[in-house]
C-alpha cells in the first residue's frame, strides 16, 4: 500500500474520534466487564461504520475475543459482569434479552469462529449445517435451501460443492472447513461479520486467501466486518480500522494506514516491530490471575513491560486522547 | 473400515467357541450320570449301554463336542428329559421370546425417560433438581431389583389393585393385556438402566455442550432447545450406545430376576427349575443364548460405531 | 477463546492417604453417613447373637406372620414364627461374608489372569484375554447359575460360584494397569538383563497393580451380594433355614398380599446396605481413581 496513496482523514474540531458518525453500524462505548475478581475488559470504545472493517489487535488475553463473544451474546451471563454501552443499528446489545438475541444472531450478526473444525459439529454433514440457518431463519424450503446451499459454497471457492453437502465436517480439510464457516455464517447476509482469528488454525499459505475472501465477500454484501487478529501487519491490510488492546485496554486506535505508517504507542511499536517476537518470553501477557489484574488497578496495563515507562506510567492512568489522526493512551508516545 | 469389522467378526466368533466349549463341559462335569437320570425307572445295563451308543456318549470327547456343537448350530439342543420334550422348543420358541419382551420394554421405557431426564439434568446443572435427579439415579443403581418388584407388586397390584401382578401375555396375541401384564415387570427391570442412562446422558451432555461447535451454533441464531435437543444431544449417543451394549449383560440378569417376581416364564424361570431338576442341556441352552445375545448385540454395536459417529467413517 | 470458558477443573490424581479420605468425607456428609451405615451393618454382624433378640431360627408357635409391633417381635415374623429382627441382623452376617469372600475369591483370580496375560504378551495374552471376553460375555448371576448346577447349593457353593464369576472384570482391569505400569518399569530395568530384569518389573508392577484392584473390590462388595443375594431368591442359592435375605424376599413374596413386611424387612435391610455400600464406592472411586469416574 503506497504512501501516496494515503488519503490524510480530517478530523473536524470539536468531534472526538470515539463519537461515532451518524451512520455508524455499531459503537462500543466504555464497555467494562469483570469475570469474578478479574477485570477482562477496562473501558472499551470503539464505533464502525457501514461496511466498514475494523480490527481488533492485540496478544491472547488482550480481550478481543471477549469483546466479539459479548458482541453476539455469548457470554456466560451470570458469571459476568457487563458495564457500558454497545449499541448496533440504535440498540443496545448489553441489555439484550435472550429472545432479542435470537432475532439478532445468524440474522443480523453471525460469527466465524477461529478453529473451524471443532466449532463444525462433527455429527452433522456440511449441508445440514448450512443449511439449517437459511431454512429456518430465511425460511426457504429444503430445495431452495440445498440449490443457495450449493451456490454459497461455490462462493466461498468449493469445488464440487454439490457433493461437499454431504460430507461431514472431519472430511475436508482446515481451509475447506473454514470456508463452510464463513458460508454459513454470510448465508443470511448479516450486517455484521464477527471473524474470530479466523485463520489462526490454518496453514499460513492459505491464510492470506481466507481473509481475501471474507473481506471481499462482506463487502459485496455491503456489511461491517471486525476481525480479531494479533497480526498488526495482516489487520492494517485488511482492515480500514484498527484497535489496539492489551490486557482489556485500549491503547491505541484509528485509521489503519495512519496507525501502522507510525505508531505512537510503545505497544503497538512493538507489535510492528517485532512480529516474530510476539510469542516469546518477554511479550508474554500478563497471567490473569495475577494480583496486578485482580482489580481495577492504577496506571497503565502495558506499564510492566513497556521499555519508556514513566514513573507516572504505573500509577496513573493514562486518558484516551486524540492525537495526531487517532486516539491514544500512553504517557510517554513514541517520537 | 472392512478390515476392522473382520477382526471383530473373528474375535466374536473366538469368543462364542470358547462360551460354546465351557457349556459343552458344564454337560461333562455335571455330577451324576445323566444317561442314568434319563432312564430312570427304566435302567438296567444293557439299556444304559444302548442309550450310550444312541447319544455319541461312548464317542472320544472332541468328536461328542463338534457334534454338539453342530447340533446346536441347527437347534438340536437335545431333549428335556422331564418334559420328554426339545429343548430347543422350549428354550428358543418358549422362554426366549419372554424374557426378550420384558428386556425391550424395560430397555425402551428406560431410554424413552432416562434421555429426557439426563438433558433436563445436565441443563440445569447444580440446582436442586439436579440434585434430586442425582439422589434418584444413585438409588435406581444399587437398588435391587427383585426388591423392587416386590413393593410395586404390594403397591400397584395389592394396595391400588392397578395392575395384574403375575404371569405373562403374550403382546402379539392380546396387545392390552401383554402391556398391562407386562407393566410392572418392565418398570421394575428398567429403573437400573433408567437411572444409568439419566447419569450418562448428563454426564456427557455437560461435556459436549462446552464444545465450541455448541457456541457456533448458537452463533448462527439456534434456539437454546435446538442446540441442546439436536447438536448436544447426537453427540451423546455414541458412548450412550456403546454402554447399553455393554451392560445388556446386566439387563439379561435382572431380567431372570424380574421374570422369578412376576412369574414370567421366560429363561430366568427356565434356568432356576432346571438347575433344580438338574436338567443340565437345559442350563446349557440358557447359557448359550446369553452369551450370544451379548456377545452378538455388542458386535452390532461395535461394527454401528461409524454410523453412530460420523468421525469414524473414512475420509 | 480462553477468555470465556471457564478453565474446567482437572482430573487430578489426588494422593491417596487416609488423610485424604477424612477430608473428603467431612465435605461429603453422605458419605460419612454411608459409611456409618456400612460399619453398623459389621457390627451388626459381628455381634449378631448379641444384638438380635431370638434366635434366628426359633420358632415361635403364638405369632405366625404377626406384623411389627412393640413386643417380643419388633419387626414380625415370618410364615414359621421366626423373628424378622433376628434374622435380619443375622442375615447381615451371611451378606457380608458371600460378598467378602466372593471378591476375595474374584479379585485373587482376576489378579493372577490380568498379571498373567499383562506380562506374558504374544499369543498367551491373546488367549488369556479372548478367555476374559468368554467370561464377561456372560452375566454374573447367569454364569453363577451354571456354576451352582454343578456344585450344587450352600453358602461356600454360591460364596465360589459368585466369586468365579467376578474374575471377568477383574482380570481385565488388572491387566490394564499392568500394561500401564510396565511401560514405565521397562524403560527403567532397559540396563538389567535376565532375573535381575524381571526382578525390578515385578517389584514395580505388584505394587501398582494391588491398590487399584484394593479399590475396585471395595466397589465391587455391593455386586457380589446383590448377586448372591439374588441366587438365594431364586432358590438355588443358600437354603433355608438360613437367614439369607435373598431367601427371606422369596419367602416373603408369597404372602406380599397379606404379610407384606416378611419380605419388606430383609428386602429394606439389602437396600438400604447396597445404596449405602455404592455411595461409600463412589466416594472411593471419587478419591483414589479419577479415570474410573466416567465409566460408571
Amino acid at each position: 500500500m503506497a504512501a501516496a496513496l494515503a488519503i490524510p482523514r480530517s478530523d473536524p474540531a470539536g468531534a472526538t474520534p470515539a463519537a461515532a458518525p451518524a451512520d455508524a453500524l455499531l459503537r462500543v462505548e466504555n464497555l467494562s466487564l469483570t469475570r469474578g475478581e478479574k477485570l477482562i475488559l477496562d473501558d472499551v470504545s470503539f464505533a464502525l461504520k457501514r461496511g466498514a472493517t475494523l480490527a481488533l489487535v492485540g496478544e491472547s488475553g488482550a480481550g478481543k475475543s471477549t469483546i466479539a463473544l459479548a458482541l453476539i451474546g455469548l457470554l456466560a451471563r451470570p458469571q459476568v459482569g457487563l458495564d457500558g454501552r454497545m449499541l448496533f443499528d440504535g440498540a443496545d446489545l448489553a441489555t439484550s434479552s435472550e429472545r432479542d438475541w435470537l432475532r439478532l444472531r445468524g440474522r443480523r450478526i453471525s460469527m466465524i469462529f477461529q478453529d473451524a473444525s471443532s466449532a463444525l459439529n462433527p455429527c452433522f454433514t456440511v449441508g445440514a449445517q448450512l443449511m439449517t440457518p437459511l431454512r429456518r431463519l430465511l425460511g426457504l424450503s429444503k430445495a431452495q435451501a440445498r440449490k443457495r446451499a450449493v451456490e454459497l459454497l461455490e462462493g466461498v471457492g468449493l469445488s464440487d460443492a454439490e457433493s461437499r453437502l454431504d460430507a461431514y465436517p472431519h472430511q475436508l480439510s482446515g481451509g475447506m472447513q473454514q470456508r463452510v464457516m464463513i458460508a454459513i455464517a454470510l448465508s443470511t447476509n448479516p450486517e455484521l461479520l464477527l471473524a474470530d482469528e479466523p485463520t489462526s488454525a490454518l496453514d499460513v499459505t492459505i491464510q492470506a486467501q481466507i481473509v481475501r475472501l471474507i473481506l471481499d465477500e462482506t463487502r459485496k454484501r455491503g456489511a461491517s466486518c471486525i476481525f480479531v487478529l494479533h497480526d498488526l501487519a495482516l489487520a492494517s491490510q485488511a482492515c480500514d480500522e484498527i484497535v489496539v488492546l492489551y490486557g482489556g485496554q485500549v491503547m491505541e486506535a484509528g485509521p489503519a494506514e495512519t496507525v501502522l505508517r507510525e505508531p505512537l504507542h510503545p505497544y503497538t511499536v512493538g507489535l510492528k516491530a517485532c512480529v516474530l517476537e510476539i510469542d516469546t518470553e518477554e511479550l508474554e501477557p500478563l497471567p490473569s490471575g495475577s494480583p496486578s489484574f485482580a482489580s481495577k488497578r492504577p496506571g497503565c496495563r502495558f506499564a510492566p513491560r513497556c521499555a519508556s515507562a514513566l514513573e507516572k506510567c504505573a500509577g496513573e492512568k493514562p486518558p484516551l486522547i486524540e492525537t495526531r489522526g487517532r486516539r491514544l493512551a500512553c504517557w510517554n508516545p513514541v517520537a | 473400515m472392512a478390515w476392522f469389522a473382520a477382526r471383530k467378526v473373528l474375535q466374536t466368533l473366538m469368543v462364542l467357541l470358547i462360551v460354546s466349549v465351557a457349556s459343552f463341559s458344564l454337560l461333562k462335569l455335571a455330577p451324576g450320570d445323566p444317561v442314568q437320570l434319563m432312564l430312570g425307572s427304566e435302567y438296567s445295563p444293557e439299556a444304559h449301554a444302548s442309550l450310550m451308543a444312541q447319544l455319541g456318549l461312548d464317542r472320544p470327547v472332541a468328536e461328542q463336542y463338534l457334534r454338539w456343537l453342530g447340533g446346536f448350530l441347527v437347534g438340536d439342543w437335545g431333549t428335556s428329559f422331564i418334559s420328554k420334550a426339545p429343548i430347543f422348543q422350549y428354550a428358543f420358541m418358549e422362554a426366549l421370546p419372554v424374557t426378550l419382551t420384558l428386556a425391550a420394554s424395560a430397555l425402551a421405557l428406560a431410554v424413552l425417560i432416562g434421555v429426557p431426564l439426563g438433558v433436563l439434568s445436565a441443563t440445569r446443572k447444580d440446582t436442586g433438581w439436579d440434585a434430586a435427579v442425582a439422589t434418584l439415579t444413585l438409588t435406581g443403581t444399587s437398588f435391587p431389583s427383585f426388591y423392587l418388584g416386590i413393593l410395586l407388586i404390594w403397591i400397584f397390584g395389592v394396595k391400588l389393585a392397578l395392575f395384574p401382578t403375575l404371569g405373562f401375555v403374550a403382546p402379539w396375541n392380546d396387545l392390552w393385556g401383554g402391556i398391562v401384564h407386562m407393566t410392572l415387570p418392565a418398570i421394575t427391570l428398567s429403573t437400573y438402566f433408567l437411572a444409568m442412562i439419566v447419569r450418562l446422558t448428563r454426564a456427557n451432555l455437560i461435556e459436549a455442550l462446552e464444545q465450541p461447535y455448541i457456541a457456533a451454533a448458537r452463533a448462527r441464531g439456534e434456539p437454546r432447545w435446538r442446540v441442546v435437543w439436536v447438536h448436544g444431544l447426537r453427540n451423546v449417543m455414541l458412548p450412550l450406545v456403546t454402554i447399553l451394549g455393554l451392560q445388556l449383560g446386566a439387563l439379561l440378569q435382572g431380567a431372570v430376576l424380574t421374570e422369578t417376581v412376576f412369574s414370567l416364564p421366560g429363561v430366568g424361570q427356565m434356568m432356576t427349575s432346571a438347575v433344580l431338576n438338574r436338567e443340565y442341556g437345559v442350563v446349557q441352552a440358557g447359557v448359550m443364548m446369553t452369551a450370544c445375545l451379548f456377545v452378538l448385540t455388542n458386535l452390532a454395536v461395535d461394527l454401528a460405531y461409524p454410523y453412530l459417529d460420523p468421525r469414524l467413517r473414512p475420509r | 477463546m480462553a477468555d470465556v470458558t471457564l478453565p474446567a477443573a482437572g482430573l487430578r490424581r489426588r494422593p491417596a492417604t487416609l488423610a485424604g479420605v477424612w477430608a473428603y468425607a467431612r465435605s461429603h456428609v453422605w458419605f460419612l453417613i454411608a459409611c456409618a451405615v456400612a460399619l453398623a451393618y459389621v457390627l451388626a454382624a459381628a455381634f449378631a447373637p448379641w444384638v438380635a433378640p431370638h434366635a434366628p431360627t426359633d420358632q415361635d408357635m403364638m405369632n405366625f406372620m404377626s406384623p411389627p409391633a412393640w413386643g417380643p417381635h419388633l419387626l414380625g415374623t415370618d410364615s414359621f414364627g421366626q423373628d424378622l429382627l433376628s434374622r435380619t441382623i443375622y442375615g447381615a452376617r451371611y451378606a457380608l461374608a458371600i460378598g467378602l469372600g466372593a471378591v476375595a475369591i474374584g479379585a485373587f483370580g482376576g489378579l493372577v489372569i490380568g498379571m498373567a496375560a499383562g506380562l506374558s504378551g504374544g499369543a498367551v495374552e491373546w488367549a488369556l484375554m479372548r478367555f476374559v471376553d468368554a467370561l464377561l460375555a456372560l452375566p454374573s448371576l447367569i454364569m453363577a447359575i451354571a456354576f451352582i448346577s454343578i456344585l450344587g447349593q450352600g453358602v461356600d457353593k454360591v460364596v465360589l460360584a459368585v466369586g468365579v464369576a467376578l474374575i471377568g472384570p477383574f482380570s481385565r482391569t488388572v491387566r490394564g494397569d499392568v500394561l500401564q505400569v510396565k511401560a514405565q518399569a521397562f524403560v527403567e530395568a532397559a540396563g538389567l538383563m535376565g532375573v535381575k530384569r524381571l526382578m525390578v518389573v515385578w517389584r514395580h508392577v505388584l505394587p501398582n497393580v494391588i491398590f487399584p484392584l484394593a479399590v475396585q473390590a471395595t466397589i465391587r462388595v455391593s455386586y457380589a451380594i446383590l448377586v448372591s443375594s439374588g441366587l438365594s431368591f431364586l432358590g438355588i442359592g443358600v437354603t433355608p433355614p438360613t437367614p439369607d435375605w435373598g431367601l427371606m424376599i422369596a419367602e416373603g413374596r408369597s404372602f406380599v398380599s397379606f404379610a407384606p413386611w416378611i419380605a419388606g424387612v430383609p428386602g429394606a435391610a439389602l437396600a438400604i446396605l447396597l445404596i449405602a455400600l455404592s455411595v461409600v464406592g463412589d466416594g472411593v472411586r471419587e478419591q483414589f481413581d479419577p479415570k474410573l469416574k466416567k465409566e460408571a
